[in-house]
């Protein structure tokens, strides 16, 4: 067993593949002067960022900014045309691949799997039997409120629990960073405000270095660290924002405090361009 | 009344008037007098049910035989369509070597290539079965291609940085994605592989449902030849609606419509 209940996932090399976070024991993600372009299209224009192991970084913007090439860029699906990006020391897209793992915008659930199955596609893909990927998946389904669904299939759950699925799947790839796309994308905005608070709690304590795309400067708030505000053609980081307490157990209290309300309307500023 | 009853009664209302239409036609000889066809040539549905049980045996085994043909080439063809699929999806060199000759092969005139295919291996299953493969291939070929494509990219990414390779998107992604779309290819390919062995034996065979018609046609036994036509459509229907039902179990994550 990976871990006792109610434990954060830490980082687990499966059996059957060497272990390519070796040699680097945090997995703070680094990009300097980095950039993209789709032929002449400028995605990405000299994108400077930092996140620390058992950092969240969120980062907001309109769509079609460049968030999820940026993205793709750091998780090794595409190569930057200019600039560095690193995980730890891995800088080659390959390793950088092993070290990441993306949850979509949508959920991709696999519709012929049960969602027990879906969750433990990570290990399952490493080589794990079956039975073997269902024991290490089974505790952590029950952590993230999914018992009792195990069974299931991905047409039956409701939007949130199906995106707290193809949340556990991703933390199943055993990799030191996330990547959350839009997670909660699709969710109507009650949905959301309860997942938002769910993920804020399972991060709580966590290991892992999160980057979290979203749309919703209010979710980017709520759950980061820091937030970086992204404008569009091409995509640049315009503002970078602190937040003092992020992840705090009341959501409604924690967004609706004065100073949370200030930084809101400072990155609200800053996508409408007024950055100062 | 459930739904689904109801849903059949509308065309089984509409069998059993044609069928007593025609009844009435063939009684009172109103078809022979309009076209001046001799009159025992036309049939009464009557008539043709008399020739399904008067020459069952005769029936059975010839329906034996095509069947057998048919399960076989279909089997065949399939095998050939899904690996060729999987081969062209995987390659971008065997896509460009072998698709263009997939669509030429669908070009090839059947009726004129049968007796050829007669003369060189015989009146055994062999051309029977080569005719059927032929006919049944594309479909199942060109179906399982689009369902191998049909995959979300975005579903291909996120296997990738969860450490798929390319032979285990295939086998966790693409492959089950195609499945609805081969059985689609499946269900028209058998539908038409019937039409393939009766076509293999019309051009030569000494058994066979379709060496029944043409030997019937010769006896001027056209009851027979309308009976022969009735099994074998019972055949084409059944063989569907098994697809159908293996469809449904395997294809089982599908909402039911």
């Amino acid at each position: 067993m990976l871990t006792k209940s109610g434990a954060p996932i830490t980082r687990t090399p499966t059996s059957s593949r060497s272990d390519p976070a070796a040699g680097t024991p945090r997995g703070a993600v680094e990009l300097r002067g980095a950039g993209h372009s789709f032929g002449d299209l400028r995605a990405l224009e000299r994108i400077d960022l930092s996140v620390p192991a058992a950092g969240v970084l969120g980062i907001v913007g309109p769509s079609g900014c460049g968030k999820s090439t940026l993205l793709e860029v750091i998780a090794g699906l595409l190569e930057p045309s200019d600039g560095t990006v690193a995980i730890g020391i891995a800088t080659a897209a390959e390793e950088r691949l092993a070290h990441c793992a993306l949850m979509p915008q949508r959920d991709l659930l696999l519709p012929w799997l049960s969602a027990l199955d879906n969750a433990a596609l990570a290990p399952s893909i490493a080589g794990a039997s079956r039975a073997d990927a269902r024991e290490r998946a089974r505790p952590h389904f029950r952590r993230l409120g999914l018992g009792g669904f195990e069974a299931t299939r991905p047409a039956e759950l409701s939007g949130g629990m199906r995106q707290r699925v193809a949340f556990l799947r991703t933390l199943m790839a055993g990799k030191p960073v996330l990547l959350l796309d839009e997670p909660f994308a699709s969710l109507d905005a009650i949905t959301r405000a309860e997942m938002q608070a769910w993920l804020a709690g399972v991060l709580a304590g966590d290991e892992h270095a999160v980057v979290l795309v979203t749309h919703d400067v209010e979710e980017a708030l709520y759950l980061s660290d820091r937030v970086a505000v992204m404008t569009p053609r091409p995509g640049r980081i315009a503002a970078m924002l602190e937040v003092p307490s992020p992840r705090r157990v009341d959501r409604a209290a924690a967004v609706t405090s004065p100073e949370f309300v200030a930084l809101r309307e400072r990155a609200l500023r800053a996508l409408a361009g007024e950055a100062r | 009344m459930s739904t689904r009853t109801r849903a059949g009664l509308a065309p089984a209302a509409v069998i059993v008037a044609a069928l007593v239409v025609w009844e009435l036609a063939a009684r009172w000889d109103v078809l022979a007098d309009l076209f001046s066809i001799k009159d025992f040539l036309v049939p009464a549905p009557s008539g043709i049910a008399e020739a399904l049980w008067e020459d069952r045996e005769l029936l059975a085994d010839d329906a034996w035989v095509t069947l057998r043909e048919v399960v076989l080439g279909f089997a065949l063809a399939a095998a050939l369509g899904v690996g060729f699929a999987i081969c062209i999806h995987l390659s971008e060199t065997a896509r460009r070597a072998l698709y263009p000759l997939l669509v030429a092969s669908q070009t090839i005139p059947i009726i004129a290539i049968a007796p050829i295919l007669i003369v060189w291996f015989g009146f055994g299953l062999g051309p029977k079965l080569a005719i059927i493969a032929l006919i049944c291939f594309f479909p199942i070929t060109v179906n399982t291609l689009d369902g191998l494509r049909s995959v979300d990219p975005e579903l291909v990414k996120m296997l990738r940085t969860l450490g798929a390779d390319r032979m285990q998107i295939l086998r966790r992604a693409e492959l089950p994605s195609a499945l609805p779309y081969a059985f689609s290819g499946a269900k028209v390919a058998v539908a038409v592989a019937v039409i393939g062995a009766v076509f293999g034996e019309w051009v030569g065979a000494n058994e066979g449902l379709g060496h029944l018609m043409v030997t019937a046609q010769a006896q001027l036994l056209t009851a027979r030849v309308f009976a022969a036509i009735v099994v074998l459509s019972v055949m084409a229907i059944a063989l569907f609606g098994l697809l159908s039902l293996l469809e449904r179990r395997v294809v089982s994550w599908r909402e039911p419509r």
